[in-house]
């Protein structure tokens, strides 16, 4: 189904080219005099928060060929988890917090992957999404787990422990880059490790794989239950980053807009998912500037994106690149 | 709970299934035969409901608001077909996923540039606007009633449409095997034409006649979009005999859900949805 998608899987020179210069770029911006403004900083590192979401789900949805659209479940509990773990009056140690988050929404990820995973193509895409619907209600109805108002994260977690300040903005943006290109890494690893291999063979052929001999089942399982913990690792770093969490972060639009932006950038080598998130987001920032009709601009967007680049926004850089050097 | 109480729950639970079952019979029949995943298909609902908002509005009566609304929703849906959909029959389920996520963007804003933000509720017809007592102190809606007749009757015309015509024949033929029906000299590009503005017109008929009873208001088309997945998944994907037990069970577990156990209400139609797939995991009938 997705094998016109998985050429990228092993990077070409141009396109580590452009996602060198991005990380560069990333990395200098705190020092532009632009970023003297919070809000540039704040933004970015919501971009960036959003790509290790989005590289989560691409576990799934590009390696496993998983679509998921209840993966946004994961995201929200472990924004919870800090949450609820951070008491009224003081801080919380990030060093077992994140861990402890992420484990959480990993155990829930293990608990709903055992429903799901046994499921395929679209009975997948519609049974996540179902699952998802239960957690958000769960949430929602609930005046104890802050109902439909969502609840405030009182301080943003301590990391003196590790020697940084996470109240500042440039302190916590350096951090969530560091993140970022840490799980890229990785992930990037993991790829092409045997781990790795199966679930792309699951891919491209489920049932030859167990004819092969290998339980499919743990092998999909495992994979769901690792993306849903990093998709708690960046819930956690969302919650983090606003101070605030509400069930609209476990609902259906979070979860399409993950798997947009994963198509949107292109399926199945992490890269993908990074470009896909920074342009959605950007794009739609872009909209939102320009009318008050933005919702009208970003499905013609998308729309038009489906017609026009079926293996993404890295696809199209390939192409050029390509066309370029022949020329 | 009293007798008549639960009557009148009972009533209001099969009056909610069916109105599920003609949202989801047109979901899954555009799925079982084009094999489209149209996450779209809440719009159409919702389209329907402002449909009849906006011409029982106009003309003051609610019947003619239905023919019109149902007619254009139906001629809408055709050319969305025809300009976009057919495209797609052959390209992966996530590509139809994301092009239906963007319409659903695109819906929703025409809506608001066309008719507003505004939450709008429609007058029950005169004719229809009384109730029928059930004891002293309880009575039931006629409209409530009205309505359920009609989507039987759908109901049945879809049934009859699809395994008595001729028609219904092609369509079946179509959905197992594409290539052999073509060759056999049926215009296959005609029948997903008609399958498709079938489905939406089921889905803008659920809206316009579910609009004096539940309110009509933006978004409306996307909870109603994830209700309907519930019952595809649970009668099983493709199977129109399932979505019709699944929606009238759907129908039961929301309405005595709200009613028994406020508490859980928003998450009792899920909680039955994971039960059925741990027993099996294809739904109830499987095609």
């Amino acid at each position: 189904m997705s094998t016109a998608k998985a050429q990228l899987e092993k990077l070409p020179r141009s396109i580590q080219f452009v996602l060198a210069l991005g990380a560069i770029a990333l990395a200098a911006f705190p020092l532009l005099p632009i970023a003297g403004s919070d809000f540039y900083l704040g933004m970015l590192s919501q971009m960036m928060i959003l790509a290790i979401f989005a590289m989560s789900l691409d576990l799934l949805q590009g390696v496993s060929g998983l679509v998921s659209l209840g993966h946004a479940a994961f995201f929200g509990l472990a924004g919870y988890a800090l949450a609820f773990m951070t008491p009224a009056d003081a801080p919380i140690a990030l060093w077992w917090s994140l861990p402890a988050a992420a484990l959480a929404a990993g155990l829930a990820a293990l608990i709903i992957g055992f429903f799901v995973v046994r499921t395929h193509g679209i009975y997948f895409i519609m049974v996540t999404m179902a699952f998802a619907q239960m957690v958000f209600f769960l949430f929602f109805d609930n005046k104890a787990l802050g109902g439909s108002d969502g609840i405030y994260v009182n301080f943003r977690p301590d990391a003196t422990a590790l020697g940084i300040d996470l109240e500042s903005k440039t302190v916590f943006y350096y951090f969530t880059l560091v993140v970022l290109i840490g799980l890229y890494f990785a992930l990037r690893r993991l790829l092409f490790s045997p781990f790795g291999r199966v679930l792309a063979g699951i891919r491209v052929n489920e049932h030859r794989m167990r004819a092969v001999g290998y339980g499919t089942f743990g092998y999909k399982l495992t994979a769901f239950t690792l993306a849903g913990a990093l998709a708690g690792v960046a819930g956690y770093l969302w919650a983090a980053q606003t101070g605030f969490v509400n069930p609209e972060l476990m609902g259906f639009h979070m979860s399409a807009h993950a798997i947009m932006m994963v198509i949107l950038g292109g399926m199945g080598n992490f890269a993908g998912a990074i470009v896909g998130a920074f342009a959605f987001e950007y794009v739609m920032h872009l909209f939102k500037d320009m009318t008050k009709h933005w919702q009208l601009l970003m499905g013609g967007f998308i729309v038009l994106v489906v017609i026009v680049a079926p293996r993404g926004l890295l696809g199209l850089i390939d192409r050029y690149s390509k066309r370029g050097g022949k020329a | 709970m009293d007798f008549a109480n639960f009557l009148i729950q009972l009533l209001n639970s099969v009056q909610y299934g069916l109105l599920l079952f003609m949202l989801a019979a047109g979901l899954t029949l555009i799925f079982g035969i084009m094999g489209v995943v149209n996450l779209a298909h809440g719009s159409f609902y919702m389209i329907g409901a402002y449909l009849a908002w906006y011409f029982t509005s106009l003309l003051g009566s609610l019947t003619l608001a239905i023919v019109l609304g149902t007619l254009l929703a139906v001629a809408f849906g055709w050319l969305l077909e025809w300009l976009l959909f057919r495209h797609f029959y052959h390209r992966d389920h996530l590509d139809q996923v994301l092009l239906t996520f963007g319409l659903i963007y695109i819906f929703e804003e025409m809506r608001s540039i066309f008719w507003g933000d505004d939450v709008h509720a429609v007058q029950v017809p005169e004719l229809l606007n009384w109730s029928i007592p059930l004891t002293d102190t309880l009575s039931y809606p006629v409209y409530r009633l009205v309505m359920s007749a009609v989507c039987i009757v759908l109901a049945i015309g879809l049934y009859l449409l699809i395994s008595k015509t001729r028609l219904g024949m092609k369509i079946r033929a179509g959905a197992f095997n594409r290539d052999m029906t073509e060759s056999l000299g049926v215009n296959i590009r005609l029948i997903h034409g008609v399958v498709f503005a079938l489905g939406v017109g089921l889905a803008a008929i659920a809206g316009v006649i579910a609009s004096p009873i539940a309110s009509v208001y933006p978004g409306m088309g996307s909870s109603v979009l994830i209700m309907c997945f519930v019952v595809v998944v649970i009668g099983g994907i493709g199977s129109v005999r399932g979505a019709l037990v699944a929606a009238l069970l759907v129908g039961l577990v929301d309405t005595f859900g709200k009613v028994l156990v406020p508490q859980i209400a928003g998450m009792a139609v899920y909680m039955l949805m994971a039960l059925v797939l741990l027993y099996k995991p294809e739904g109830l009938f499987k095609q």
